[in-house]
Order: C-alpha cells, then sequence, then structure tokens
C-alpha cells in the first residue's frame, strides 16, 4: 500500500500524538515529579525501611513464583504438546483462565479457599497463615502469572517437533538427558520471554496482591502496594512518585534483557 | 540379521503394516521400497522402536527386541529433515552418543576426528547446522549415528529433501562407505531408481504388505507379479502380456503373418541413442517400445508405418496385473511416458 505525503505525515502524527498521551506523558511527569526534588531526595524515599522491605519482598515472591512457574509451565507446555491425553481441550482453557480472570477475582477466591472460616482455612489453625501472609501473595501472584511460560514455550516446543528428542533416544539418551541437553536448550528463548513476562508482571501484580496482603507498610508491603499506600494512606505523593519511578526502573531493565536477549536469539 | 514377523500395525482403520514378515541378512544394504503409505517407514520405526506394534516381533543380532527402548537397541537412525541438534555444532553432533556415555575425553575426540574425516566434515566441525547444505546435514547426521558403532544403520529416506545432483552424489558415497564400515543397514525409499543403485537387496512393500524380497536383478528380472514388474521400471501391455519396452522388437508388418501383434506407429520420439516408438495395435491398446537408433534407422521407420511388435523375451509376470495396478507414486517419469503415449 502507497500512501499519499499528506496521509502519510497523519498517520506518523497521529501515531506519535498517541503514544505521546497515553505513554511518554504519564511516564514524564512521573519522573519529573521524582526528580523534581533533586536525586537526594528520591534516593532518601526509596531508603526508607519502608521502601526497602518493600522492594525486598517483591524481590522475595519473584524469587519463589519464577521456578515455580519455569517447572510448572515446561511441564504443561510438554503435556500440551506432546501428550495424548484426555482433557487435553480442557487444559488449555485452565491455562488461559488467569487472562480472562480479573485479579481481584483471584483475590477474593483465595480468600474464600485459604481465609477463616474457607475450605482450607484449617491451616491457620496449624500455625500456617495464607492469607495476609507472605503465602497468600505468592499463589496470587503465581495464579496471575501461570500462562505466561506455559504460552512461550508451547509454540517452540511445536515448532522444533519431535525429529531430535527421538534422534536423541537413537543414540542412547535417556528421557531426562534427552531434556537437558536437547530440549531445554531448543525451548531456551521462549522460556527466557516467559520468564522475563512472568517477573515483569509479579512485580506489577496489584489487584490479587492487594486483596491477600495485610499491607502494613514494611511487613507485607509490595512495591505496588507501597505505591498504593503512600498515595492513599499517608498522602505522600512525592513517595508514591519515587517508589512508581523504582517499579519503573525494574520493569526497563526487565524490558532491556528481553529486548537484549530477542537481538542476541536473532543473531543465531 | 535383522528379523522382523508378523508385523502387524493399524492407525485407525489404516493397517500400516498388515502381517510383515521379513529378514534382513547381515552386512546387506537393503531397500525398503514402495509407494507413499505402503508401510515401509512404519516397519523401519518399528525396528528403531520409534513405533510400537499392535502385534508381532522384532529381532536384532538374535535378540528380541519388540518390548526394547530405542536406546537400548544398538541401532543408528537417519531422518529425512536430518534431525540435527540445533544449538550444537558439528562436532559436538557427532560426539552426542559417545558424550551422554561418559566416554574419556581422549577416546570420544579421536572418534569424532575419524568420522568427521569419513564425511568429509573436518573444516566445517565448528559450524551449527543452519551454516550447513543440506547434503552437509545429513553426512553430518549420518557420522553422528555411526559414532556409536550401532548394530545396524537405519535410513528413513535420507535423500528424499535433497536436490537431484546431491542425492545421486551422497547415494554413490553411502554406498562406498556401506562396503567400508559393512555394518547392516536398511534405508526407507519411494524412488526405484534409488533403491536399485545403492541396495543389494530390496524389499517392495504395497499396502502394508511385501510384495517381494530379493536383489534388485530378482526384482526387475523376475517380478513376482504385475505391481513389482510395474513398480521396478517402466511396462508396456503388449496385447494380453506385460514386459519391458526395451524387449519389444519391432518388424515391417507383412502380409502373412507369424505370431506378434500388429500394430501402427503413432509417434516416434528420438532420446539420442534410445529411441522411444509409440504404438497402438488393432484392439486399439497404447504402448510404447524402446528401441536403439540403429534399429529404427534400419527399419527405416515413420509415423503411420504398420509394424508387427513381438517381444524377445516371455513376460516375466504370470498373472496379468488388475487393470487398477497402482502406479509408483514417485520415481515414475517411465510410468508417464506410458500415459503420456496414452494421452497422444
Amino acid at each position: 500500500m502507497r500512501l499519499s505525503t499528506g496521509a502519510r505525515l497523519t498517520a506518523r502524527t497521529v501515531v506519535l500524538v498517541y503514544l505521546g498521551v497515553l505513554v511518554a506523558l504519564p511516564v514524564a511527569v512521573i519522573l519529573w515529579r521524582s526528580f523534581g526534588e533533586g536525586i537526594g531526595a528520591f534516593v532518601a524515599s526509596i531508603t526508607t525501611p519502608a521502601a526497602i522491605s518493600a522492594f525486598n519482598l517483591s524481590l522475595l515472591i519473584v524469587a519463589i513464583v519464577v521456578p515455580v512457574n519455569v517447572v510448572f509451565g515446561i511441564t504443561v507446555a510438554l503435556a500440551l504438546v506432546r501428550g495424548r491425553f484426555p482433557g487435553r481441550a480442557a487444559l488449555q482453557a485452565v491455562v488461559d483462565l488467569p487472562f480472562a480472570v480479573s485479579p481481584i477475582v483471584v483475590g477474593v477466591a483465595l480468600i474464600l479457599l485459604w481465609g477463616v472460616g474457607g475450605w482450607f482455612g484449617g491451616v491457620e489453625a496449624l500455625g500456617f497463615r495464607v492469607i495476609f501472609g507472605l503465602p497468600g501473595m505468592v499463589l496470587a501472584t503465581i495464579f496471575v502469572t501461570m500462562p505466561f511460560v506455559v504460552r512461550e514455550v508451547e509454540p517452540v516446543l511445536h515448532e522444533i517437533g519431535e525429529e531430535q528428542e527421538q534422534a536423541a533416544a537413537t543414540l542412547g539418551a535417556s528421557g531426562w538427558q534427552t531434556f537437558w541437553r536437547i530440549t531445554l536448550p531448543a525451548i531456551r528463548w521462549g522460556l527466557t520471554y516467559g520468564i522475563v513476562l512472568t517477573v515483569a508482571r509479579s512485580l506489577g501484580e496489584f489487584g490479587a496482591v492487594i486483596m491477600v496482603s495485610s499491607g502494613f507498610p514494611g511487613v507485607s508491603q509490595t512495591l505496588t502496594l507501597l505505591v498504593h499506600g503512600r498515595y492513599l494512606d499517608d498522602h505522600n505523593t512525592f513517595g508514591a512518585y519515587s517508589a512508581a519511578t523504582l517499579l519503573m526502573g525494574m520493569a526497563i531493565v526487565a524490558l532491556a534483557l528481553m529486548t537484549l536477549l530477542d537481538r542476541k536469539r536473532s543473531t543465531r | 540379521m535383522i528379523t522382523v514377523s508378523h508385523a502387524r500395525k493399524a492407525f485407525g482403520e489404516f493397517r500400516a503394516l498388515d502381517d510383515v514378515s521379513l529378514d534382513i541378512p547381515e552386512g546387506s544394504l537393503t531397500a525398503l521400497l514402495g509407494p507413499s503409505g505402503s508401510g515401509k517407514s512404519t516397519l523401519l520405526r518399528a525396528i528403531a522402536g520409534l513405533d510400537d506394534l499392535d502385534s508381532g516381533v522384532v529381532m536384532i543380532g538374535g535378540a528380541d527386541v519388540t518390548r526394547v527402548v530405542p536406546q537400548k537397541r544398538g541401532i543408528g537412525f537417519v531422518f529425512q529433515h536430518y534431525a540435527a541438534f540445533k544449538h550444537m555444532t558439528v562436532r559436538d553432533n557427532i560426539a552426542f552418543g559417545l558424550s551422554i556415555r561418559h566416554r574419556p575425553k581422549a577416546e570420544i575426540q579421536r572418534r569424532v576426528d575419524e568420522l568427521l574425516q569419513v564425511v568429509g566434515l573436518e573444516v566445517f566441525q565448528n559450524r551449527y547446522p543452519a551454516q550447513l547444505s543440506g547434503g552437509q546435514r545429513q553426512r553430518m547426521a549420518l557420522a553422528r549415528a555411526l559414532a556409536v558403532d550401532p548394530k545396524v544403520l537405519l535410513l528413513d529416506e535420507p535423500f528424499g529433501a535433497l536436490d537431484a545432483k546431491v542425492r545421486a552424489d551422497l547415494r554413490a558415497w553411502l554406498r562406498r562407505l556401506h562396503d567400508e564400515v559393512h555394518v547392516t543397514t536398511v534405508l526407507v525409499t519411494h524412488d526405484q531408481e534409488e533403491a536399485l543403485d545403492v541396495a543389494d537387496r530390496i524389499a517392495l512393500l504395497h499396502q502394508g504388505r511385501i510384495e517381494q524380497v530379493g536383489s534388485p536383478d530378482d526384482l526387475y528380472d523376475r517380478p513376482a507379479n504385475g505391481f513389482v514388474m510395474s513398480f521396478l521400471g517402466s511396462v508396456s501391455r503388449l496385447g494380453d502380456q506385460l514386459v519391458r519396452p526395451h524387449d519389444i522388437v519391432l518388424q515391417r508388418s507383412t502380409g502373412a503373418d507369424r505370431d506378434g501383434v500388429r500394430a501402427t506407429v503413432t509417434r516416434i520420439v528420438r532420446l539420442g541413442f534410445e529411441v522411444r516408438v509409440e504404438l497402438r495395435d488393432d484392439a486399439g491398446g497404447e504402448f510404447t517400445a524402446q528401441l536403439t537408433r540403429g534399429d529404427v534407422d534400419a527399419l527405416s521407420l515413420r509415423e503411420g508405418d504398420a509394424v508387427l511388435a513381438r517381444t524377445v523375451r516371455p513376460s516375466p509376470v504370470a498373472d496379468t496385473p488388475p487393470a487398477d495396478a497402482p502406479a509408483p507414486e514417485l520415481g515414475a517419469e517411465l510410468v508417464d511416458e506410458v500415459r503420456v503415449a496414452v494421452a497422444h
């Protein structure tokens, strides 16, 4: 399709304005507000005990969620692509469920299940606190990030087919050897992509986590909850902006990492 | 020695293998030949253990391996599309089988060097499969399969994805390799020319059954039935007989004809030394004779001439084939010639 010069310029302007208003402007405003009082104030704001605790808690949740999702994601993707079992279509649908369900619904469901009087609420009597504790936040985050690894690895498994694995078998490789030496290296880019998406979403998850967290600053606030708490409860808008900038910075690191890996992948 | 007895395998309603029994002698290079859907690949994969049989027994070197996993069958397998390990260099691909057996480094290195030389890929040993041509990838796959000293080498349409020139080269190379290594080799192909060229034994499969097993000459000269005869090489129907076009001789038709089929020349195609003469017999049947230039010139044959056609060799096939005798799927330029002749 060839556009006239006028149409081309119009199209460009529309895209730039659209992206500018929706993406660049909000980001710029937050950055401007965060650094408006100087870099020292920003650093001070993100190194308060509550901020450091929130930072650590967010990273801790990521550190738990990622390995769980990697193991689960690869297993499910393998089952979906290589498996021949009844209920595969149902499993396909279940994997997409977290995309469809609002995170806040997930939070409510977890409370119904694990909260006092819930089906599994009994574990609390044993001294294991799920709701309003770390396990609840981890469960909520696992739920919302579950599809990423599966959906990134699945197409790669389709693409590479079974022949390499069969060739490895005829050469004497056991199932484990084949997985570690053939399958895993073949899916590594899809897996990396899935992990980066999982990290980004884990850091950014708010709706499901706020339902199951007690939200105490310095105890059970993740970075997103810190932003929320500072803004609404403490009326500390500057603190909220700084925390948001930190969150954004982490997301940008994840994005940059992904872009870098993507480039490396395309040179192969 | 590979022995398959009463192998059966069905995919739903489709019978891929229908009571197949076959002996493959030690040290031979046997081709499993047949049209697509004849069961030849299924048979090979059953020997490898990549597919399970519904019933039947597979024995390799005297041991029953029917329930043995592919890893423990002592086989080397080469896939049509190479199945190269894409994230490994040529060297690592070839070393794979030895490396997972945790052989000493020095031994692996020596063996891989040796195989790189055998397949002529020394220069490319540090490349990745994506940087190789199809023929090079397939040679790499062969070296990889040979690295573990398999008792049998199984090749599933190994040259099917390559262009004609590379295919012919690799075929000749495989033949030489087999003469040196002497490993029992089974090759699946749909290409009759490839089977005749490279194999010392051919098993011809059709609709999940074995039609005939024997040397290439056996199958060509003494086909068990019309299907075998028409799958290997071209055929002409002379009267009620199936014969080879090059076994037909033509004479000028004279009044008092002896035995032979009266026919009219419809077309003469000169293909260099060989001349293809297309004819129509008095009953309206079209057939083709393959003559030399000298024969045609001696008869000063022209289109429209009446001739007497007979065969120098009686038809090797006792029964005439059914009218719907399936034509070979590929490698069938020769059959296409017959079709072209009919079309004219």
